[in-house]
């Protein structure tokens, strides 16, 4: 009998199908892996399974029963778990806290007791964790296993994970699947969604593919291999970014030197960095999320004052510029957050005006005509699924994306600052914004390239540095740059002596 | 076969949209209903005072005009604040400090003709209020002192000051009542249509409203104060420069508000008093509300409370409700209509 | 002798002012740790005043005004609850029609009930106890209104609900991260329900007090601002029970010290005086608003999706 089992799943947003007509099942004791691309479903199916979202139509079995859930509440009272890709913990609360909020009996909740309950689990599941810390000291790594365990302590006999190794460096990721294979092997019965096909040939048992809402088949690991998962996922053959030429051969642009910056703690986030980059290169800046990547980004795009050091555009020092002149002075910045880099509830024509604003008017007033013109032509250029006058917050996230390309290239920046540019998009958008990247690359322009996705960062760059709590540790030629020694960098493991 | 209807979250459609606030206005009546009949009166002879009868006779629709003056005033002070996300409470507070000056310019000015006479009292107004909305605009920008409370308490410290000037060196010295000289008659806001009370601020309020609507959707400074309204972070991300915009905002809301205190001198009592604003500054927000922050739908609205007000006088005398029950409506219109925008979201749609 | 004396009638005072304070913020605090700000605190106390003097007026019970102050309180802040929980709209602007509705409404049933009368109609308010007048110096301090003394305990109270009990851990999550609340099988929407309608209850005997303790009538400006001084005490006291205590005795004892102040012939209008305690809060806020922070989640509606 299967542990779950989900039939003709299917679930709407507005105009949107992201689950149509799925089925899915687990059975006990395995490793199940939901594999696909950005917007696949996968998440949508599993928010349904734990009560989070409710489906349109279908049904779910639970040990052969068919159920009800209505709330994270009642899957977790069919034995139900799952740990989510954005850490749900509450940062000013102790480990214990965050483990029994929700799950303590009672009216009163005693320090000591509950400390050693959450201990006693650790212990039992061994899992490396202290119940007395306080989630906003800890690392990455161990909120993940605060998650874990947090799902463990509710007796659950299904745990799903999702995506849990976008976070994780590859040695970290080899430390999960060894805690998933020691649960595997005591009963759990766990489902690994991933767009990851590495990741998901080495640790599932067997291997659900979505596409576009849709299931396109289930596989066992041993009949399978990548490339046919790759040919499931995408239905039909990835192209890798075309790129003919090598190393850096223009002159540095931007030149970074000793930035010491604090993050919105008061800690130091930068330690130090100096960093150049050249005319015609792309420079791919790699590291686990919260390193300092977005601290430099802001210091880049001049919203965070660094607390020493310089940055130089050619021989002009930025270092202390508000966004307006560093726009102004040639750089294109594309944010890390694309919701927080357009205004939602203000039209596509609007948001692309309001960073060079002084250029559309006549005499402070708003000149209404060029306003309109410039948007006609930049969703004619950068083929924008919207009008002029629609609210950007209903644009898809391909097309809000395009927005803010339209935004940072058409006044042919010099210098082009992309933070996380292709995260959350679909392939065709993905596939758009770093054919535009490499475009600006090949007319001239000097890309940074800030992204936690390796696989991005390895594919656009001609050379990669990589950020490690806040310094730079080690710069690197493409071609010299394996998975292995990225992975050892980026978890602070290794260092390179700089080269040019 | 049964036809089911689901509430879908999609946009409604556009005619829809716009009934919102006539329906908010039937489902408001509704609800005050039964305190009118509690208070032992026939709702709807209560309703037909408050919204038929001063629209019956010439005398009775200037009378809604002029108590629409300050509330165009002070509903656009609110609006162009909120629309940049500068929560100005103040108005009321502002609104005083334009009375005070108003009150001394009034007494000042001997010999100005009474074109100039009035400019500058307004000008002088404004200033007034700019000045009193400036401790609270500093303390945000300046040390991200949260603007709800400051701008509150300068509402209560308004008051006493003005108390301690009408109890104190402005005490009209004929009469001993608390309340200042009656200023020049070149300070007076000209009538509009003698006898009548209709004045000159009426055209201020409109013109009020006029000029907010075309700050915000017509010029540069207006886009980036809908930008730090709607979107700080992008705002500041694509360069707009969010200290200086709000606290540009701030005093021209500020400003704004103190001209409604200039409007009430000049217009209606010719002297200061105590009592000069029944809450003005709170009604602007509930204007402000109405219209959703549209500055000509918080004009409509102005007048739609103002003809409450008017309507509310009466109520009271034909019916015995306390004159209070104004408040009651306008309080209850406001947070029916904050529900009720939410159906804009919403559409029904059909499901087998 | 004197200056004895004076401090002396200063600290009584002190207190006495302070229990409004201490109630009206501790109800605030409920609300806040549970993510929503709530505005509608100064018409739930002036709510919570004429409930109460209404109920003891007819009932002739000073205790049942209490209660029912506090069960209307509790409905006010139910009533908040549908808009800023259920409905998730704007929380500055729907606290302010609170406001203004409970205080027009407030104002509309003392006429309805009390008619026009030129003079306001009295009750024999609480009386002081006098247990501790036998011990020197601080017996006469501490001789309080029983309402005053409850304000005093309502600190460890509160800290062992907030703290202590698994209600107040919900309370915390909910207000710093309610997804992850919801994401542990808290209801978040429950939960900050049953935090405004022990706030807005709370809120309701501050304002109860005014008029069933320290004055015997109602009055229209018997609340005064008292519910804005609270949420700036709040912040004062950084979300934290524990300091409630210092802000509403330091505001109540700027407040008590101004009235005497006035009488010691400085010249200055009385006004000056008055207006002295909420140019204090301002300035005070200046200060402290810099670097507070409070919980996370406040003025953002919870949205499962």
């Amino acid at each position: 009998m299967d542990a779950v089992q989900m039939l003709g799943i299917t679930k709407q947003f507005g105009p949107l199908v992201a689950n149509n007509k799925v089925d899915f099942e687990l059975r006990k004791g395995e490793v199940h892996a939901l594999l696909g691309e950005n917007g696949a479903g996968k998440t949508t199916l599993m928010r349904i399974l734990y009560g989070l979202y409710k489906a349109d139509s279908g049904e779910i079995r639970v040990n052969g029963k068919t159920v009800q859930i209505h709330s994270p509440k009642d899957a977790i009272a069919y034995g139900i778990g799952m740990v989510s890709q954005h850490f749900t913990l509450v940062s000013p609360l102790t480990v214990a806290e965050n483990i029994v909020l929700g799950f303590n009996p009672g009216l009163r909740l005693d320090p000591k007791q509950v400390n050693k309950n959450v201990d006693d689990a650790a212990k039992k599941f061994a899992i490396d964790i202290k119940s007395t810390s306080l989630v906003r000291h800890l690392s990455v790594g161990e909120k993940q296993r605060v998650e874990i365990l947090k799902a463990l302590y509710r007796n659950i006999n299904v745990l799903i994970m999702d995506e849990p190794t976008a976070v994780l460096v590859p040695q970290e990721v080899d430390a999960l699947f060894e805690t998933l294979n020691r649960l595997r092997e005591s009963g759990l019965s766990v489902i690994f969604i991933s767009h990851k096909l590495f990741e998901v040939m080495t640790i599932s048992d067997r291997i659900t593919v979505l596409r576009d809402g849709k299931c396109i088949g289930t596989v066992d690991k041993k009949n399978t291999d990548e490339r046919l998962l790759a040919k499931m996922m995408v239905g039909r053959e990835t192209f890798g970014v075309q790129r003919d030429s090598e190393a850096c051969s223009g002159k540095p642009l931007l030149k970074i030197q000793n930035i010491n910056a604090r993050d919105k703690k008061g800690l130091l986030a930068l330690k130090d960095i100096s960093l150049e980059v050249c005319e015609g290169e792309v420079l791919g800046l790699a590291g686990v999320s919260g390193n300092g990547q977005a601290e430099l980004a802001s210091v880049l795009s001049g919203i965070l004052k660094p607390e020493s050091g310089r940055v130089f555009l050619n021989d002009q020092d930025i270092t202390h510029l508000d966004p307006q002149s560093i726009s102004k002075a040639g750089i294109g910045r594309i944010p890390e957050d694309r919701h927080a880099g357009v205004v939602g509830e203000m039209t596509v024509a609007e948001n692309l005006t309001l960073e060079r604003l002084d250029e559309f008017l006549k005499n402070g007033m708003l000149d209404r005509k060029k306003i309109k013109t410039h948007a006609e032509a930049m969703i004619k250029e950068y083929q924008i699924k919207a009008t002029p006058d629609i609210q950007t917050r209903k644009l898809s996230g391909g097309n809000m994306q395009k927005v803010i390309l339209a935004r940072a290239l058409y006044t042919q920046p010099r210098m082009i600052i992309a933070a996380q540019p292709t995260r959350g998009l679909d392939i065709g958008a993905t596939e758009y914004v770093r054919n535009k990247l490499i475009e600006q690359r090949d007319r001239g322009a000097a890309v940074l390239l800030i992204s936690e996705d390796l696989e991005e960062i390895r594919s656009l760059s001609d050379r990669i540095a990589v950020i490690y709590e806040g310094r730079i540790v080690g710069i690197l030629p493409c071609n010299e740059a394996t998975e292995e020694t990225l992975g050892l960098m980026m978890s602070g493991a290794k260092e390179v002596a700089n080269e040019a | 076969m049964k036809l089911k209807y689901r509430l879908v979250r999609s946009p409604a459609p556009a005619w829809f949209s716009a009934l919102i606030p006539l329906l908010a206005i039937v489902v408001t009546f509704a609800i005050t209903s039964i305190f009118i009949i509690i208070a032992g009166a026939n709702p709807f002879e209560a309703y037909y005072y408050f919204l038929i009868a001063p629209l019956t006779s010439k005398i009775g629709i200037l009378e809604v005009l002029v108590k629409s003056t300050p509330l165009l005033l002070t509903g656009a002070a609110v609006t162009i604040a909120f629309a940049s996300g500068y929560w100005n409470i103040g108005a009321e507070g502002q609104l005083y400090a334009g009375a005070v000056a108003a009150a001394y310019l009034g007494t000042a000015l001997v010999g100005v003709p009474q074109p100039a006479a009035v400019i500058i009292m307004l000008l002088g107004g404004f200033v007034a209020g700019m000045l009193w909305g400036l401790v609270p605009a500093i303390l945000k920008v300046k040390l991200s002192v949260d603007e709800v409370v400051t701008t509150l308490l300068m509402n209560y410290v308004a008051l006493f000051f003005v108390s301690a000037l009408l109890n104190g060196p402005w005490r009209d010295p004929v009469s001993n009542w608390p309340q200042s000289p009656t200023i020049l008659a070149n300070t007076m806001m000209p009538k509009l249509f003698p006898p009548a009370r209709l004045h000159f601020g009426f055209i201020v309020g409109i013109l009020a409203v006029v000029a907010i609507w075309f700050i915000l959707s017509r010029t540069g400074l207006g886009m980036r104060m809908r930008s730090v309204g709607m979107g700080q972070e992008a705002a500041r991300f694509m360069g707009v420069k969010i200290g200086r915009t709000m606290f540009i905002t701030a005093l021209i809301s500020a400003g704004i508000a103190g001209l409604a205190g200039v409007t009430e001198v000049a217009g209606i009592h010719f002297h200061l008093i105590d009592a000069i604003s029944p809450g003005y500054g709170y009604t602007g927000i509930i204007a402000a509300t109405l219209g959703n922050l549209n500055p000509f739908g918080a004009g409509a609205a102005s007048l739609f409370l103002g003809l409450i007000s008017t309507g509310a006088q009466s109520v009271s005398r034909a019916l015995g409700v306390p004159t209070f029950l104004a408040d009651v409506v306008q309080a209850t219109l406001l947070l029916v209509t904050l529900a009720m925008f939410l159906l804009r979201n919403y559409t029904l749609r059909r499901v087998e | 002798m004197e200056i004895l004396f004076f401090i002396q009638n200063l600290l009584a005072a002190t207190l006495r002012v302070a229990t409004p304070l201490m109630f009206g913020t501790m109800g605030e605090l409920f609300a806040e740790r549970s993510g929503v700000l709530n505005l509608g605190i100064e018409g739930t106390m002036f709510l919570g005043a004429f409930v109460g003097f209404t109920v003891a007026s007819f009932t002739g019970s000073l205790w049942l005004g209490v209660l029912a102050a506090l069960l209307a309180g509790a409905l006010a802040g139910l009533l908040m609850g549908f808009f800023s929980v259920r409905l998730g709209v704007n929380q500055h602007v729907s606290g302010l029609g609170i406001t203004l509705l409970l205080t027009s409404l407030s104002l509309f049933f003392f006429r309805v009930i009390f008619g026009e009368n030129q003079l306001p109609p009295k009750i024999e308010p609480f009386p002081q106890m006098t247990f501790l007048q036998g011990v020197p110096f601080i017996g006469e301090i501490l001789s309080q209104y029983a309402l005053t003394y409850i304000a005093i305990l309502l600190v460890p109270l509160v800290w062992w609900i907030l703290y202590r009990t698994n209600f107040g851990l919900k309370i915390r999550a909910v207000g710093e991260n309610p997804e992850a609340a919801d994401a542990a099988g808290v209801n978040v929407y429950r939960t900050r329900y049953i935090a405004l309608a022990i706030g807005g209850g709370l809120m309701a005997v501050g304002g109860a007090f005014l008029t069933l303790a320290q004055l015997g009538s109602f009055t229209f400006g018997i609340i005064a601002g008292r519910g804005w001084v609270c949420i700036a005490l709040i912040i004062f006291a950084n979300w934290q029970p524990q300091k409630v205590l210092w802000g509403a005795l330091l505001f109540g004892g700027i407040f008590a010290l101004q009235l005497r102040l006035q009488t010691t012939g400085l010249k200055l209008p009385y006004e000056a005086f008055l207006a002295l305690p909420y140019i204090v809060t301002i300035i005070a806020l200046a200060f402290a608003g810099r670097k507070a922070t409070g919980p996370a989640a406040v003025l953002k509606p919870y949205r499962r999706e």
